[in-house]
């Protein structure tokens, strides 16, 4: 009985890895083919594709301001959502509820909708769709992750820590620095390279919120629309996929240096 | 900083307290007013105005008549609700008997093997719906086997352009994020009670759904929240891969801010949007609260 299970269970997994898998090989199969056309049967191996890429100046830029604006956008998230997780997560204050469930909102806008009440605000205001206004769209979006991961991590250490610090005669902003932050430092890496991702990524806000520079996501989506750019646009894929899963392994790496137990003695 | 640490005590009165907890605050308070609370307000104006680029007096009701003599506007909220019903359905069902292998059957190498699986969910969100565009399209994989195989016409592309493409696509997009909160509370299982419940003379099949399926129900709540909120407000994958026949809401939205510019009717569209998830998210965290965090002092 237990058997039977096993290897029906095996099997499922093996058919939904397929299901999940073989669209993103695919994208990097059809690449490196030789032809315009993305079908069946391959017509031989090519480098054209990454060639002409090289030579998109339009892509190569956009990719330098998705690079920018997940940059500048994570640190503005990280500083701000920290902050914010270490007054919730060691204050007990009146409105902290009210802050918790505004603050935490974002998590469930539907981005179309933040997009669209951004762009009217830009709007009212007269201020011209740039870069920088992706940018705020983004720490929108990615403040509550940071303060979430880091408000969890920080509520697992009891505050006497920091007290003890205190008693012995440092200041509060310099237990802060040496307490406080030393502590929330995995949690405040992770958060920020899960809002770098994200970033990246992100399409819909960008979408809206783009002046005349485009992200990356964006001009991608752009291409689309004509099929004699599908190959460009598949090949844009698969160097992302294939860097993405780099820096995933890298940072799994990192991950397991940065948790790994100290030797016993 | 930069201050040498006094030999006294730190003097920590209610004042100095609340200061630091105002200046740790205030920052991203400021910063949510402007850029999260103020934008909402303004667009709840904005249902109000005459026009897209005009001024906001005389107020105008315009859009709200618009809107509400429109039914086609609700039977589309209704279908793409339905829509997302289906999708986080699905997805659950899909990634829970794979979550219950993984906890149950591979013992240490579980972890490695659900990363394995969720690898495409770090994988830009456009990219994976373009896969799909390429499998399904007009010109597609897909289309080009049942071709070759006789089964259908040539030229009569069945699934691009379609609700079903829009649903499958959406599903694939969604399996991982639904497959991780319910292997956590999976993993939170103490196997013990299984043990317990045999011991008693439970058959397997009433263990699962007496002490398994019970258990796993905040996971599975939490993974239907988290599919179906998102794809609510989906306006992307429709219009990669939906076509006429697969549009939902969302691009309705997106629409009134492109070619049919009209900005009151879109605000109010995505006010409604708002009010609705709204409602469903409160409901929801009545029962299952997602965003508590405790205090530690």
């Amino acid at each position: 009985m237990r058997q039977t299970g096993k290897w029906l269970g095996l099997g499922y997994y093996l058919l939904l890895l397929l299901f999940l898998q073989l669209p993103i090989l695919l994208l990097i199969v059809f690449s490196f083919n030789d032809s315009v056309l993305l079908v069946f049967p391959l017509r031989g191996f090519t480098l054209q594709w990454y060639r002409e890429l090289l030579q998109a100046t339009e892509l190569i830029n956009a990719a330098k301001n998705s690079l920018l604006i997940g940059l500048v956008s994570s640190v503005v998230a990280t500083v701000l959502g920290g902050a914010a997780a270490i007054a919730i997560a060691r204050y007990n204050f009146p409105g902290r509820e009210f802050f918790l469930n505004i603050a935490t909102l974002p998590l469930v806008i539907p981005y179309v909708v933040l997009a669209v009440a951004l762009l009217i605000l830009f709007q009212a205001l007269k201020i011209e769709l740039s870069l920088w206004t992706i940018m705020i769209g983004h720490t929108i979006i990615n403040m509550p992750y940071v303060m979430l991961i880091v408000a969890a991590r920080l509520s697992g250490f009891a505050n006497n820590l920091e007290e003890a610090a205190m008693d012995l005669g440092a200041t509060y902003w310099g237990t802060l620095m040496r307490v406080t932050l030393p502590i929330s430092m995995p949690a405040l890496v992770a958060a920020f390279l899960s809002s770098f991702t994200m970033s990246f990524d992100e399409f819909s806000l960008a979408f809206f919120l783009a002046g005349t520079q485009n992200t990356l996501p964006v001009y991608l989506y752009s291409q689309l629309r004509f099929p004699s750019r599908l190959p460009l646009a598949v090949t844009t894929a698969a160097v992302v996929i294939m860097v993405s899963v780099v820096i995933l392994l890298f940072s799994e790496w990192l991950r397991r240096i940065g948790t790994s137990k100290p030797p016993k003695v | 900083m930069g201050r040498s640490p006094t030999l006294l005590p730190a003097q920590d009165t209610p004042v100095e307290n609340k200061r630091r907890l105002f200046a740790l605050i205030t920052p991203p308070s400021v910063f949510l007013l402007f850029f999260f609370m103020v934008p909402l307000v303004i667009m709840a104006l904005y249902t109000m105005k005459e026009s897209s680029f005009g001024p906001l007096f005389p107020l105008s009701f315009e859009a709200f008549r618009s809107f509400f003599s429109n039914p086609a506007y609700f039977v589309l909220l209704l279908s793409s609700s339905q829509l997302a019903l289906f999708t986080a359905l699905l997805s659950i069902l899909l990634a829970y008997p794979v979550s219950y292998y993984l906890v149950f059957y591979t013992g240490s190498r579980r972890v490695i093997l659900l990363t394995l699986l969720i690898l495409p969910a770090w994988i830009s969100y456009l990219l994976r719906v373009l896969a799909w565009k390429v499998i399904l399209g007009s010109e597609g994989l897909l289309n080009q086997l049942l071709i070759s195989a006789g089964l259908i016409e040539n030229g009569a592309p069945i699934l691009l352009f379609s609700q079903a493409a829009v649903l499958i696509t959406l599903v694939y997009v969604w399996i991982p994020f639904a497959a991780l909160p319910i292997f956590a509370a999976m993993e939170r299982i103490d196997p013990r009670l299984h043990e317990a419940a045999a011991d008693l003379g439970a058959s397997p099949g009433v263990t699962f759904w007496r002490v398994t399926f019970p258990l796993t129900m905040p996971g599975v709540a939490s993974a239907f929240f988290f599919v179906f909120i998102p794809t609510l407000g989906e306006w992307v994958t429709p219009n990669l891969v939906g076509g006429v026949s697969g549009i939902m809401y969302g691009n309705l939205i997106q629409d009134q801010f492109g070619r049919a510019l009209n900005w009151p009717l879109g605000a109010l569209m995505s006010m409604v949007l708002l009010v609705l998830v709204g409602v469903f998210s409160y409901v929801f965290n009545r029962f299952i609260p997602i965003t508590e965090v405790p205090v530690s002092s």
